[in-house]
């Protein structure tokens, strides 16, 4: 018998802690570090596999049946230790369960219903590029990257006025969960029951208005796809991952906007590239950065042997700049190809909410692009630290009138 | 390996060496071809791989699946009879030769 990653499998040990403030403050050395010294690697401060090279996170992605979901996408194995929540019904669930309800939510967020809220969420937008000409010097992360989606998703979703606060709270709490025992994932589960309690009744069909996003979740279980009681768990995966992530995609589309002028005056030259100037700041920024799977038997992964139940963590991001896979990049590119990224994953798991996200980010690029000339960075940016997520605390900006 | 040709809405067209049973859609972005979006990578998610099949092909492609057809509602451009998702479309020998449309738009 050999140890987990011992010498026997090849496997490079690494001392580093990628859930550490110092990691999260620039990242971009360690990913270096991480896809060069291997294929896959064996980090021993968390005792868990690594890969983050592109052509390796894109197999594990695709391969859900020897890396699954079902024993959690955190650190923590479900099999081991018991959840702080109970578990999600799609993200942390494997086929068949995950077939059924992952079905359900690609109906509930398909691209007919997008059609449907198009115009609602482009009006949106255009009003609050209003709110911004009026100030002419904001935070564009609460007053733009998080007031945004705020004044859209809780809507859509169908929820109650009251309480809405603690809804990026609680994703805060959701995503500093999937990382180790640290003190970000400690004091966050601490102080999560308020945002949990609030959650749980919001999810609840009575509270839900009619023909929001979670009262298609329920009208399902009238159909017959998944039962009354599964219903108010969907709406809390909605809850969960729908907000905060793209407050933190549309953070990394404005911050790359104003840290590169030159893509800024492409995208004003040419406003049909919001879209793309939105996919590649998912790509370059990656504002969900990792993600765990559990091995279910043992397995050869490029060379290394994995044993059964171990957990193998997945650096989107380094993958989402590997130079065997992209030209050039470290550099933001709003005409990249962008097809093939797995900022949204890759595979039966990928982000089931990417049309809703990718609608927020283009329709407020678009508003952005057409009535702005210049965006300057007028302050030190903040960094907000959390295990999963990626993004900005505050972002100081002036802005020109177009 | 089969070789597809896909018809930009301009009458252009570009005729692709495809590789090893990869998709439609893949032959496509693999070649920068202008005109496949394929945002969910092909996934079966984005409905932004829109391609309208040349009739004289449309009976011997394999029948679509039910995602594919709820995904093909959802198109940017209008769908027709002989609507398909590319990254749906797996290239095999006897598909060498396929003439394939491309919409006016993705999004
Ligand atoms: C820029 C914004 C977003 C990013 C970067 C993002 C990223 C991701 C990623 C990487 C996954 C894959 C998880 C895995 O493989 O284990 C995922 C899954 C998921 N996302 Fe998103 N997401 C975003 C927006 C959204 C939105 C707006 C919603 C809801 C409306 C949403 C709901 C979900 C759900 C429910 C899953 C689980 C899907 C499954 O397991 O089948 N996400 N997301
Ligand atoms: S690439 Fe997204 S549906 Fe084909």
């Amino acid at each position: 018998m050999s140890a987990p990653g011992s010498a026997l499998s090849g496997v490079p040990h690494l001392d580093v802690d990628p859930f550490d403030m110092m990691f999260f403050a620039d990242p971009y050395p360690t990913h270096e570090l991480l896809r060069e010294a291997g294929p896959v690697v064996y980090l021993d401060k968390w005792k868990v596999y690594g890969v983050a090279r592109y052509a390796e996170v894109h197999a594990v992605l695709n391969d859900p049946a020897t890396f699954c979901s079902g024993r959690g996408v955190g650190l923590s194995d479900f099999k081991k230790e018991t959840p702080w929540r109970p578990p999600s019904l799609i993200l942390e669930a494997d086929p068949p369960a995950h077939t059924r309800t992952r079905a359900v939510l690609s109906k509930v967020l398909s691209p007919t219903v997008m059609k449907q809220v198009r115009d609602r969420f482009a009006a949106a937008a255009e009003e609050r590029v209003d709110a911004l000409l009026d100030k002419r010097s904001f935070d564009a992360i609460t007053d733009l990257a998080e007031a945004y989606p705020l004044s859209i998703f809780p809507d859509a979703l169908g929820l109650k006025p009251e309480g809405r606060e603690h809804l990026i709270p609680y994703a805060s709490v959701v995503f500093n969960a999937f990382g180790p025992p640290n003190q970000l994932r400690q004091e966050a589960i601490e102080r999560s029951m308020p945002h949990q309690a609030y959650v749980a009744e919001q999810c609840q069909r009575e509270n839900l208005a009619p023909g929001g996003f979670g009262a298609c979740i329920h009208a399902q279980a009238d159909e017959g796809a998944i039962t009354a009681t599964e219903a108010p768990l969907l709406v809390r995966s909605l809850l969960s991952a729908g907000l905060d992530t793209t407050v933190n995609g549309i953070s990394a589309a404005v911050y790359c906007l104003a840290r590169f002028p030159d893509q800024w005056q492409r995208l004003r030259n040419d406003i049909s590239l919001a879209r793309g100037a939105f996919e590649e700041a998912v790509r370059f920024e990656s504002p969900v950065q990792t993600f765990f799977r559990t091995t279910t038997r043992e397995v050869e992964l490029s060379g290394a042997r994995i044993g059964e139940g171990e957990k193998v963590l997945m650096f989107l991001a380094a993958a989402n700049r590997d130079p065997r896979r992209w030209d050039k990049p470290d550099s933001y590119d709003i005409t990249r190809r962008t097809s093939g990224h797995v900022g949204f994953g890759s595979g039966i798991h990928m982000c089931v909410g990417q049309l809703v996200a990718r609608l927020e980010g283009e329709v407020m690029l678009t508003a952005l692009a057409r009535r702005i000339a210049k965006i300057e960075i007028a302050g030190e940016p903040k960094r907000r630290f959390n295990n999963t997520l990626r993004g900005l605390d505050s972002l100081p900006v002036t802005i020109t009138p177009a | 390996m089969p070789a597809i040709t896909f018809i930009h809405p301009d009458g252009n067209s570009d005729r692709i060496e495809t590789s090893g049973g990869e998709s439609a859609m893949q032959a496509a972005t693999r070649h920068g071809l202008d005109g496949v979006l394929a945002e969910c990578g092909g996934n079966t998610m984005c409905a932004t791989c829109h391609v309208y099949v040349d009739e004289a092909w449309l009976a011997r492609l394999p029948a679509m699946a039910d995602d594919e057809d709820a995904l093909l509602d959802g198109t940017a451009a209008a769908r027709l009879p002989n609507s398909r998702l590319s990254c749906q479309i797996n290239i095999t020998p006897e598909l060498d030769g396929l003439v394939l449309r491309l919409p006016e738009r993705q999004v």
